[in-house]
C-alpha cells in the first residue's frame, strides 16, 4: 500500500491529473489531494483500483469518464461530479452542483447535502452496470430528467415538505428514483409515474442507505424507518406514440 | 370521416413475357411487394418504396418502376406531398418523421457556382506529370512558426504542434451510427477509409468490437445521450467529436427507436434491449460556449491530450458566431452539417424546413474567422449535401478544410435514396439490423465500391485544381477566386463572398 499526497496549491488541473495519473502508474493505492481549489477534471478518465482523499472545493466534472477509483471529497464540489462515469464511488462531503452524475453508466456517487439542477440527468444502465446516486439532502428541478437506467435516491435530510422542483423524471424510459416522503403531483414529468414505495423496494434500497450512513456517520436507522416514493417510467418506449411516417 | 386509402407512390409491373419465374423479385422485397401465385408474379405496388432491389437482382429485366401512375389534381400550392402529409395528419395526430435529407424544392448553391481554370496567361498544371498535393490536416495551426538555430547549423522547431489527423484526400465520412445502420455497411466505410489514408465517423452509437481494427481511422462520437461512451472508446478513437446539433434536424436530438435496439446494438450502445436510445437536444452539461469548453477540455484530459477534438453543429443562420465560439472553446475542428445532410430519421418539418445551405454555412464561418485572426486555431469540415467531387473543390474553395460524405458513401454502397431508412427494413442491407438484410451486404465489395468512389473523386479533384493552376489543397482553400456565381443575386454573392460571372 503506497500513500501519496500532493499540494495541489496553485496547480493547474493538466499537471495535478498528470501527476495523479503517473501516481496510479507507479502503483500507489492512496492519493492524498490537499489545497484543492476549483481545479476541473480531478480524476478524468483514470482507470484503475486507487483511492483518492480531495481535501478542498474540486471544480466541474470530477471524476468524469473515471473507471474504477474511489474519490473522497472533504468538502463541496461544483458541477457535475460523476459525469459519464463508468465505475467506481465518488463521496462528498457537502453539497455538488448541477448535473450532478450527468449521464452516469456505473459506480456509485453519495452526495451528503444537496445537489443542484438536472442531477442524475440521463443515467442508463447496461448489464450488470447500473449507476447510483445518493443524496442526503435535496436536488433543484429536473432531477432523473431523460434517465435511462440505474438508481437515483434522495433523502431530503432537512426537508419536511413534500418534494416540489418541476420536471422530476422527465421522459425517463428506465431506472427508478426513490425520494424520502412524498412528492408533489405537479412535479412530475412526461412519462413518469410515483407510487409509494413498497417493502421489497426498500429492502432493494436499504444496502445504499447503511452505504450513505456509513460515510457520513449518520444513525440509519430512523431513514430505514421512513417512507419512500419510488418514481419509475412508464414505458421504456415515452415518445415512441409520437410520430407518424411521411 | 374516413379520409380513405391515397393514391400508390410507385407502380411496379412485371413483364410476364420477360419474366422466368425465378423468385428472386420475392425474395429479396423487404417491403413484400410480390408474391408468387401460379399464375405468376403478383405485385402489391402500394407497399413498394422504389429501392429498387427488385430490379437489381431480376436476371430478364422484367421488372419496372413507375413513379405516381395515379395523381391528384395537378397544383402549384396544394401538391401531392402537402395533401398527403395533411391526411396523415389529420388521421394521426402526430408528427411526421421521413428518412434521409431535405426534400425541399430549394435552389442547390452549389450548382449556381461554377470553377475557374487557367487559359494563356498563367498556365493550368498537368496533374498527370506534376505532382497535386491532396494530403490535409485537420486540426489547429500555429499562427507563425519559431525555430531555433544550433551553433552545428542545424535547425529545430520550437513551436509545439498539437496533434492534427493527417488525411491523404479531404474527403472523409460522416457519422453514421451503429443502429442506424448496419454492422456491414460500417465495416465496408471503415475499410475503405483505412485503406484511402482517410477518417470516418462511429456515430453515436459506440463502437462494435468487429470495427476495432480500424479504429486509427476512427473518430469517435460524443453526443448528448452519450450512448457507448466510455474511456475505453475515448482512447480507440484517433478523434473525438462533439455532436451538438446535424444538419437534417437542426435543434433537435436523436432518437433511435427501440425496435432498432437489438443484442449487439444494446451492447454497443451500452443500453437495455428494446429501449429506445435517446439523445435530447441539449448536452445537459453544455448551456454555454463555456460549458462547451469545459467538456472540450475533459476529452482532452481524458485522453491526456493526445486527440483532436471536433464540435459538429448544424448549419444555421447565426452559425459564423457560433462556430467563432467553438474555435475559442479549445476545439480543433468545426463540422458544419447543411441542411441538406442525410438522417435515418427525422421529423420532416425540421428536415425541410429548418437550417441553411452548407455553401453559405462554410462561407460565412470562414470569413468570420478570418476577419477575428482565428482562422488557424480551427479547421473546418463541411458536410450535408456533398454529391460530388465538384462540390468537394467549391466547398473548399469557399472555406472548408475538409468535407465528410454521407449519403454519397451509402449510394456507393447500393442505395437508392428511397427516404425510408426509418422502417429498418433497408433492402441493400445498410439502414437495417435484420440478420438477413445485413448479410446482402459484401463489406468487402461495399468497401470497394466506396473506396472507388473516393478515389475517382480525389482525381477529379487533382484534375479541377490543375485546371485552376493550382497544385496544393492548400491553396484551394478559401480562395473565392477561383469561383464565380452564376445566376445568383447580389445578396447571396455577398454572403458567399464570390464575384458574378464575368466579374
Amino acid at each position: 500500500m503506497t500513500q501519496i499526497t500532493i499540494d495541489a496549491a496553485g496547480i493547474h488541473y493538466t499537471p495535478l491529473n498528470k501527476q495523479i495519473r503517473q501516481a496510479v502508474r507507479d502503483g500507489a493505492s492512496e492519493i492524498i489531494l490537499n489545497n484543492i481549489m476549483g481545479q476541473r477534471f480531478i480524476g478524468d478518465g483514470l482507470t484503475g483500483n486507487v483511492k483518492i482523499t480531495v481535501n478542498g472545493v474540486p471544480g466541474g466534472d470530477l471524476g468524469m469518464f473515471m473507471k474504477g477509483p474511489t474519490i473522497e471529497v472533504f468538502g463541496n464540489a461544483d458541477h457535475a461530479p460523476g459525469n459519464t462515469m463508468d465505475e467506481g464511488t465518488i463521496i462528498i462531503h457537502g453539497a455538488s452542483g448541477d448535473a450532478t452524475g450527468h449521464s452516469m453508466r456505473g459506480g456509485k456517487v453519495f452526495i451528503r447535502d444537496d445537489i443542484g439542477y438536472r442531477g442524475g440527468i440521463h443515467m442508463k444502465q447496461y448489464m450488470d452496470k447500473r449507476p447510483v446516486l445518493v443524496i442526503g439532502g435535496s436536488a433543484k428541478a429536473f432531477l432523473g430528467e431523460y434517465m435511462a437506467g440505474g438508481l437515483v435516491i434522495m433523502f431530503r435530510l432537512s426537508d419536511d415538505e413534500p418534494y416540489a422542483e418541476m420536471g422530476l423524471a422527465s421522459g425517463i424510459h428506465g431506472g427508478e428514483i426513490f425520494i424520502r416522503g412524498t412528492v408533489e403531483d405537479w412535479t412530475l414529468g412526461i412519462g413518469s409515474n410515483a407510487q409509494p414505495a413498497t417493502s421489497e423496494d426498500l429492502e432493494r434500497i436499504k444496502p445504499y442507505i447503511l452505504e450513505f450512513s456509513s460515510y457520513y456517520n449518520i444513525d440509519p436507522t430512523s431513514l430505514l424507518n421512513n417512507s419512500f416514493t419510488r418514481i419509475a417510467p412508464v414505458s421504456a418506449r415515452p415518445f415512441a406514440g409520437k410520430y407518424t411516417w411521411e | 370521416m374516413i379520409i380513405g386509402s391515397r393514391p400508390t407512390k410507385f407502380q411496379v409491373v412485371v413483364d410476364k413475357n420477360q419474366c422466368m419465374l425465378c423468385g428472386r423479385c420475392v425474395e429479396n422485397c423487404s417491403y413484400n411487394v410480390f408474391r408468387m401465385e401460379p399464375e405468376g408474379i403478383i405485385t402489391n405496388t402500394r407497399n413498394c418504396v422504389a429501392c429498387h432491389r427488385c430490379i437489381s437482382q431480376c436476371p430478364r429485366d422484367a421488372i419496372s418502376i413507375k413513379e405516381r401512375p395515379c395523381d391528384y389534381r395537378s397544383h402549384p400550392v396544394w401538391t401531392a406531398q402537402i395533401k398527403e402529409n395533411i391526411f396523415k395528419q389529420a388521421e394521426s395526430g402526430k408528427i411526421l418523421l421521413g428518412g434521409m435529407g431535405n426534400a425541399g424544392q430549394y435552389p442547390i448553391l452549389f450548382d449556381h457556382l461554377v470553377l475557374d481554370a487557367c487559359q494563356v496567361t498563367n498556365p493550368s498544371i498537368d496533374p498527370l506529370r506534376e505532382p497535386m498535393e491532396l494530403r490535409t490536416y485537420i486540426g489547429k495551426k500555429p499562427k507563425q512558426l519559431e525555430f531555433i538555430q544550433t551553433p552545428e547549423e542545424d535547425t529545430s522547431l520550437v513551436t509545439e504542434l498539437v496533434p492534427n489527423l493527417k488525411l491523404e484526400t479531404p474527403i472523409m465520412i460522416g457519422h453514421m451510427s451503429y443502429g442506424a445502420i448496419s454492422l456491414n455497411a460500417h465495416k465496408a466505410m471503415a475499410k475503405a477509409v483505412s485503406e484511402i489514408g482517410t477518417f470516418m465517423g462511429t456515430g453515436e452509437g459506440g463502437l462494435h468490437e468487429a470495427l476495432y481494427p480500424y479504429q486509427n481511422n476512427m473518430i469517435v462520437q460524443v453526443a448528448s445521450g452519450r450512448f457507448g461512451v466510455d474511456v475505453n472508446y475515448l482512447e480507440r478513437g484517433a478523434a473525438i467529436e462533439i455532436k451538438i446539433g446535424q444538419g437534417a434536424k437542426p435543434g433537435i436530438g436523436g432518437h433511435l427507436p427501440g425496435e432498432k435496439v437489438c443484442a449487439d446494438v444494446s451492447c454497443t450502445r451500452m443500453i437495455p434491449e428494446g429501449s429506445d436510445a435517446i439523445s435530447p437536444a441539449p448536452h445537459h452539461d453544455i448551456y454555454s460556449i463555456e460549458d462547451l469548453k469545459q467538456l472540450v477540455l475533459s476529452l482532452k484530459e481524458a485522453t491526456e491530450w493526445k486527440k483532436p477534438v471536433f464540435v459538429k453543429i448544424a448549419a444555421v443562420h447565426n452559425v459564423a458566431a457560433i462556430a467563432a465560439g467553438i474555435a475559442r472553446s479549445g476545439a480543433d475542428a468545426v463540422v458544419i452539417d447543411g441542411f441538406r445532410g442525410g438522417t435515418g430519421a427525422a421529423p420532416s418539418v425540421f428536415r425541410d424546413h429548418v437550417g441553411i445551405p452548407i455553401e453559405a454555412a462554410v462561407a460565412a464561418v470562414d470569413a468570420k474567422l478570418r476577419k477575428q485572426g482565428i482562422r488557424n486555431e480551427v479547421s473546418i469540415i463541411a458536410s450535408g449535401g456533398i454529391r460530388q467531387s465538384a462540390d468537394v473543390a467549391k466547398a473548399i474553395c469557399l472555406g472548408a478544410d475538409a468535407v465528410y460524405i454521407g449519403t454519397a458513401a451509402l449510394v456507393a454502397m447500393g442505395c437508392r435514396v428511397c427516404g425510408t431508412c426509418y422502417r429498418g427494413l433497408c433492402s441493400w442491407g445498410i439502414a437495417t439490423q435484420r440478420p438477413d438484410l445485413v448479410t446482402r451486404l459484401n463489406p468487402d465489395e461495399a468497401a470497394n465500391n466506396v473506396k472507388n468512389l473516393i478515389d475517382a473523386w480525389t482525381l477529379e479533384l487533382a484534375e479541377l485544381m490543375g485546371a485552376a493552376g493550382i497544385n496544393s489543397i492548400e491553396s484551394l482553400r478559401g480562395n473565392r477566386d477561383r469561383l464565380r456565381g452564376y445566376m445568383l443575386d447580389q445578396s447571396m454573392l455577398d454572403v458567399l463572398d464570390v464575384n458574378a460571372i464575368g466579374a
